[in-house]
């Protein structure tokens, strides 16, 4: 019983004390709750697809899925290419994804087809793939666009003439999404004020009795969320997820039964990556900037600590993990450099804060996993002699 | 025979080797200057030698590459940074011991003269204690995590560095030369050591050439500084690692690397070996970094340490070991030819191109190394 | 049934198999019918295993050439190469180890990836993998397989929280369920079960077997065996023995029938008696080896238990006498291994071991080394060598690590390894053991089986020990590097006088070298005899049977 609270509090701890610097954080911020709230609907639109892309991997005993940066890089190079085109608004973001598609499944099978020779340290190689990777798109789009992959648009271009700019605006596709379904929360009083200065018409408005001040709601970018989650909960009861789950669990048992092992992590992987091109994606008609060179690190390190903060461990990762964990994650993101200012006088304090937990809080969840896993396997010794005899 | 070879050394090793022999050979025709060059990566192989070194004890004790290498450059900032902020009391201090215990030589003349020695000898004597104390912490993780150790040693490098953020922000700090101007606290990003320990080492019995050579119809300036002083340290260091490795413990720790389960059937204490790797390994970092800034000239805090261990890995992968076996041997020829590609990419790449290809060839080089190290087949 | 009413469901036709001229299995030929019940039994070693490999398909037979004979099924030939034919053709194995997924609940596990499937469109565009599981079908399959096992377990129960006993049930559930499956292999099904639990399932099986199912049973248990069986094969050293109705034979008859080969000792031939042997004279034997050396024990071990994992040895008390060979012999993952394993310290342990009447520390191997105690693992290339580092490192290692030899320097301040002393030494022992290779620079990787034997043991003579612990002398090596390393030891002890306790396999190798020998039985010892008791006395304690003259020893 003692024991069995003991593990509640063991498995919550990492969002528990999350909470418990967001409650001392929030006021020191002094931001009001308006902003707040927006700021977070804001980032859960921008970041939880991208955190949602990394639960099949870990569903298959593949740990944190650290080559998700491979998709996002195949989703900005989706993204470079219809800006040179031109080609505007959700046609645009669609012909982005389906151009990342197919470049983020060959990286897929490639991902795959390392890890399954690296079978044990799955993370560190992916890791490592992330980078070298990340050398060959900058090749690609540093090198070879504007020489041999044809960009036009001057605006994208380095002076030179060829390679692309290290920041990119992505003005043609900005917030398309999000606003697709203009979508404004607000009190009664508000509405009408709105409805004043607006007309009718345009806006879905929402009301909200006791709330405060009036809030944009992506309401598309929340239904494809949605739509993705709903995909992750069928997919966990289709047999492909079942055979996941198993090899997830035991690679040897799961072989034995006659699973194909390396061909369904393989599988794990490229719909990961997939999903990470698609998150980026969404993620940077958010942002309204693509930065060339920097975007997919970020995003890489980012979901996987916010994924964790939500209380994930390497090898179990829910979707409530994701929601928990990006509300936390980001929620100690806006308020950590502003308390750090005013706590200490220094900004720069809050934004090191913010690295350094995203960094520790990997580094925290790594070490109690693999502590874990040692202390099981010590553990399934001891019970083999089982109760026959023994006086230990 | 010749695929034995291949097979032996690995097609990335012969395909990189294969790169660099062509940009050797390349260089001349294009103007580059191969003397310069070729001096560029004798000092830049001084500068790096030390933090390849350190990888050699945790990859021989099975602890694998040490990509916690970021927390043993921070010992070294600690003791590099503290050896300029105390460097008035130490001198003072040392004087009044000098007088104390009537050491003959060590007057005020020898302190003024030996000032930037003493102060870099200083900065190692500082950051040792504190690296052992941070390695063997880092020991003590890195054995309750056994199998897991490379993506941890990431992770605690990469939180450490950016705790220090925060650190250098905050620790008193109070040297003019390493403090923000405005705020008359926090330390900057880029500390200058000269006047402290600029290339103390580098100008040790450095040897200088300045002459020309013609090559056809083409002349040359050979503009040599060989910088004898580093490469000596450094070849001590090597040595003592060397020594090391052939004695009970370092026996001891090999066997460790090559079958724990060995070590321990012989009665070697297997968490022990690995432990004194790690505070090994720190520890030479923390003496390479420093050694790194006496020569390039200036200390980088924040996020400077951050990527400083996968240049280490890949230099030590590329000279032939794998993710459990390490010799002296593979840190000299690793070093030198990763460190020769970094030096003729960006000349060689620059005249023919004119463009600096050298940052996109030393990721898909040194990450390519360390991913095909990764994807060998090893003893569990 | 079958198409063809007169061929039997399985029929063997003198099957034989050789891994790289090795002879392990020949002219094997025997045939089950349907609802037959037919009891495997042999030692370890007598062929059992790559009897079922072959039947299985498992690629490792494929891989090393195949196999001799042939095999029919319903009289047609069949040529497994996989186990997923075996699968398809209808036959289930339960093995030895569990093959169970921890996380998953029992319906999970029966139905591991055979399980029933939602129709969609999604199935028909893509693969049947993305159609969704129909849990209640599922479970219902499930609650059916486990019923006809006559247990009661919850198919929603996880693996992970279930005894060992019921793992074992879901195992074979998962065999049941398989609709095509008409002939079952079970590895020692009951060997984890209670008593209890075992009853249960022999009348699960025979139900079965009723239904029309032949059952191919194999167990050390021959009580189990006769119980339930309808004929009993006996295989040892790879030949078809006995083949003959259960109703016939006696437990003693099958344990001689399964040790009872030609004894190397040629001066004492073993036959096969009808009547038990006079225990008096096993007990003056006895008495008389123990009398003449009457002296305080150089070992003595009580209440022993040790963790290691397939070879547990739950509570194991025995004295070996001072310049003996006492032998250790038993079933593999009864727990022999485990007990030098665990007196070295290898694995968690606990009990009482004494050392010339001083306690042993356990669990810290350093403890039992600096006893001047000296191991050989059965484990060559994971716990035996350096695979990867020279044979004077090999050889040397220890003695440097424990007693400081082989070093040049200041004794814990500064000592550097002598290499030239290594060196010295290993030629010796290459010399004096014959070892095949090129100098003590070789790696030990590159050895071949014998040769590395042969490292490991100067490994542990460079130690001069007072007691030796040897596991596995002779396993993987071949005939002449047998008898080389057998002799050595003999040599060795009569030399030096060393306490040398041998732990194997091979019964009658133990009965060719020692003084006395152990057996060992469920983690527990079944009783110790002089190495002259006839084979079939050991036989009988291997297989759970309980000899009163055995245990008047033990203590």
């Amino acid at each position: 019983m003692i024991r069995k609270l003991f593990d509640i509090i063991a498995n919550n701890a990492v969002p528990a004390v999350f909470i418990i610097i967001s409650a001392f954080a929030i006021p020191l911020s002094g931001f009001s709750a308006s902003y707040l709230v927006q700021e977070l609907l804001t980032r859960i639109g921008r970041n939880s697809f991208l955190i949602l892309s990394l639960l099949i991997p870990i569903m298959a005993g593949m740990g944190l899925n650290f080559g998700m940066v491979l998709g996002a890089m195949a989703g900005q190079i989706g993204l470079l290419l219809i800006c040179d085109w031109g080609i505007v608004g959700i046609p645009g973001m669609v012909l982005a994804c389906l151009i990342g598609t197919p470049i983020a499944i060959v990286l897929g099978i490639f991902c795959g087809h390392i890890l399954n020779r690296a079978k044990g340290r799955e993370m560190v190689t992916s890791y490592i793939l992330g980078f070298f990777i990340n050398g060959v798109y900058q090749m690609v789009v540093l090198y070879l666009m504007g020489w041999i992959i044809p960009i036009t648009n001057p605006n994208l271009l380095l002076s030179r003439g060829y390679g692309v700019r290290n920041a990119v605006s992505l003005s043609g596709i900005r917030a398309v999404l999000d606003n697709l379904i203009p979508t404004i929360i607000t009190n009664p009083e508000g509405a009408k004020q709105f409805l004043n200065i607006n007309g009718s018409g345009s806006f879905l408005l929402l009301q909200l009795p006791f709330f405060d001040g009036a809030i944009r709601l992506p309401l598309a970018t929340f239904i494809i969320i949605a739509l993705f989650c709903v995909f992750i909960i069928w997919f966990r009861k289709t047999k492909l997820g079942q055979d996941m789950r198993a090899i997830g669990q035991s690679q040897s048992v799961a072989d034995s039964a006659g699973i194909p092992v390396n061909r369904t992590r393989i599988i794990a992987i490229v719909i990961s990556t997939v999903l990470a091109c698609y998150g980026q994606i969404i993620y940077l008609q958010n942002m309204g900037t693509l930065n060339t060179y920097n975007s997919h690190d970020q995003a890489g390190m980012f979901s996987i600590a916010a994924l964790l903060i939500g209380g994930a461990s390497v090898s179990k990762a829910t979707i409530t993990n994701v929601f928990v964990g990006v509300v936390l994650f980001h929620l100690m993101f806006i308020v950590a450099p502003m308390a750090g200012k005013n706590l200490i006088g220094e900004a720069q304090i809050g934004e090191y804060f913010r690295v350094f937990v995203s960094y520790g809080i990997i580094a925290i969840a790594l070490v109690l996993h693999a502590w874990k896993r040692n202390r099981e396997r010590e553990a399934a010794r001891r019970s083999l002699r089982g109760n026959k005899g023994g006086n230990a | 025979m010749i695929k034995n070879f291949i097979k032996n050394a690995g097609w990335p090793r012969i395909i990189i080797a294969l790169f660099l022999l062509a940009l050797f050979i390349t260089a001349p025709f294009v103007g580059v200057n191969v003397f310069t060059s070729f001096n560029n990566t004798v000092v830049r192989f001084g500068m790096n030698g030390i933090m390849v070194l350190a990888m050699i004890p945790m990859v021989q004790a099975g602890c694998g590459l040490n990509f916690g290498l970021p927390l043993g450059i921070i010992a070294g900032l600690l003791g590099a940074t503290l050896s300029i902020e105390l460097n008035t009391e130490i001198l003072a201090k040392l004087a009044e011991l000098g007088e104390q215990y009537k050491i003959s030589w060590l007057t005020q003349e020898f302190l003024t003269t030996y000032r930037e020695p003493i102060g870099f000898a200083s900065a190692i004597i500082i950051a040792i204690p504190v690296a052992a104390v941070l390695g063997w912490l880092y020991g003590k993780l890195l054995n309750r995590v056994k199998g897991d150790e490379m993506m941890i040693a990431t992770y605690v490098g990469f939180s450490s560095v950016s705790f220090m953020c925060i650190a250098w922000l905050l620790l008193p700090y109070k040297h003019p030369t390493m403090v923000w101007g405005y705020a008359g606290r926090g330390l900057r990003t880029t500390i200058s050591v000269e006047g402290y320990w600029l290339h103390v080492l580098n100008d040790w019995l450095a040897l200088k050439f300045e002459d020309t050579v013609k090559i056809g119809d083409k002349v040359l300036d050979v503009n040599l500084a060989i910088p004898t002083g580093m490469l000596i340290f450094f070849a001590i260091i090597a040595f003592i690692v060397w020594i090391f490795m052939r004695t009970k413990t370092g026996t001891a720790m090999t066997a460790v690397g090559s079958n724990p389960e060995f070590a321990r059937a012989s009665g070697v204490n297997v968490d022990k070996m690995r432990t004194i790797s790690v505070v090994m390994s720190t520890i030479l970092g923390a003496i390479g970094i420093i050694v790194y800034e006496q020569s390039f000239g200036f200390i980088q805090l924040y996020m400077g340490p951050f990527y400083m261990a996968l240049p280490a890995v890949a230099s030590i992968l590329l000279g032939g070991a794998s993710v459990n076996k390490a010799t002296i041997l593979n840190v000299i020829i690793g070093t030198f030819l990763f460190q020769g590609i970094l030096t003729m990419t960006p000349t060689v790449f620059n005249s023919v191109f004119q463009t600096d290809m050298s940052e996109v060839i030393r990721l898909i080089v040194s990450n390519g190394m360390i991913l095909y190290a990764l994807t060998r087949k090893v003893r569990a | 049934m079958s198409d063809n009413n007169n061929a039997p469901l399985l029929q063997l036709d003198h099957i034989g198999k050789e891994y790289y001229g090795n002879r392990v299995l020949s002219d094997i030929s025997f045939s089950i019918e349907a609802g037959e019940i037919l009891g495997l039994v042999g030692e370890n070693g007598a062929g059992k295993s790559t009897l079922l490999n072959i039947l299985f398909g498992m690629p490792v037979i494929s891989s090393t050439g195949g196999y001799e004979g042939s095999l029919y099924l319903d009289g047609k030939q069949v040529n497994f190469t996989s186990p997923t034919q075996a699968l398809a053709a209808g036959i289930g194995m339960v093995h030895q180890e569990f093959s169970l997924i921890p996380g998953f609940t029992a319906t999970e596990n029966i139905l591991l990836n055979r399980e029933v499937l939602n129709g969609s469109l999604m199935s028909y565009v893509f693969s049947e993998r993305v159609s969704t599981l129909d849990r209640d079908a599922m479970k219902a399959r499930a609650s059916e397989a486990i019923k006809t096992l006559g247990v009661h377990i919850s198919p929603d129960m996880t693996v992970n929280e279930m005894p060992v006993g019921y793992k074992q049930f879901i195992e074979i559930a998962r065999e049941i369920d398989r609709k095509n499956t008409r002939l079952l292999f079970l590895d020692e099904p009951t060997a984890v079960l209670t008593e209890q639990e075992a009853d249960i399932l022999l009348i699960a099986l025979g139900k079965l077997a009723k239904s029309g199912i032949a059952i191919v049973f194999i167990s050390h248990r021959l009580n189990e065996v006769k119980t339930l069986c309808d004929r009993i094969l006996v295989l040892r050293d790879g030949k078809l023995i006995t083949d003959q109705k259960a109703s016939g034979l006696t437990t003693r008859q099958i344990a001689s029938l399964m040790v009872g080969r030609e004894s190397l000792r040629k001066e004492e031939p073993v036959e096969i008696p009808d009547e038990p042997v006079e225990e008096a004279n096993v007990n003056d034997a006895l008495t008389t080896t123990v009398k003449k050396k009457k002296k305080k024990p150089a070992l003595k071990v009580e209440h022993l238990w040790v963790d290691m994992p397939g070879e547990t040895v739950r509570d194991v008390s025995f004295e070996v006498q001072k310049g003996e060979i006492f032998g250790i012999g038993g079933l593999a993952g009864h727990g022999k291994l485990g007990i030098p394993n665990g007196i070295m310290g290898l694995y968690p342990a606990g009990g009482k071991v004494r050392l010339f009447g001083k306690k042993l520390t356990l669990n810290r191997p350093r403890a039992a080394l600096g006893r001047k105690m000296a191991f050989v693992s059965e484990d060559r290339r994971g716990v035996g060598l350096l695979l990867d580092e020279p044979l004077d490192w090999n050889i040397t290692f220890t003695a440097m690590q424990m007693q400081g030899r082989f070093l040049i320097g200041i004794p814990h301040i500064f000592q550097l390894r002598n290499e030239l002393a290594m060196a010295k030494e290993t030629r010796k022992f290459i010399e004096s053991l014959s070892i095949k290779c090129t100098g003590p620079n070789q790696k030990a990787g590159e050895l071949s089986g014998g040769n590395q034997q042969k490292v490991c043991l100067a490994k542990a003579f460079v130690l001069r020990p007072d007691i030796l612990l040897i596991c596995e002398p002779t396993r993987g090596i071949d005939i002449g590097a047998k008898t080389l390393v057998l002799d050595t030891l003999k040599e060795y002890n009569k030399e030096h006088g060393t306490t040398i306790i041998i732990t194997s396999s091979e019964l009658e190798e133990l009965r060719s070298v020692c003084d006395r020998v152990a057996i060992v039985d469920e983690g527990k010892i079944a009783g110790v005899l002089p190495a002259s008791s006839p084979a079939e006395e050991f036989g009988m304690l291997m297989m759970g049977e309980k000899l009163r003259s055995a245990l008047a020893y033990t203590e």
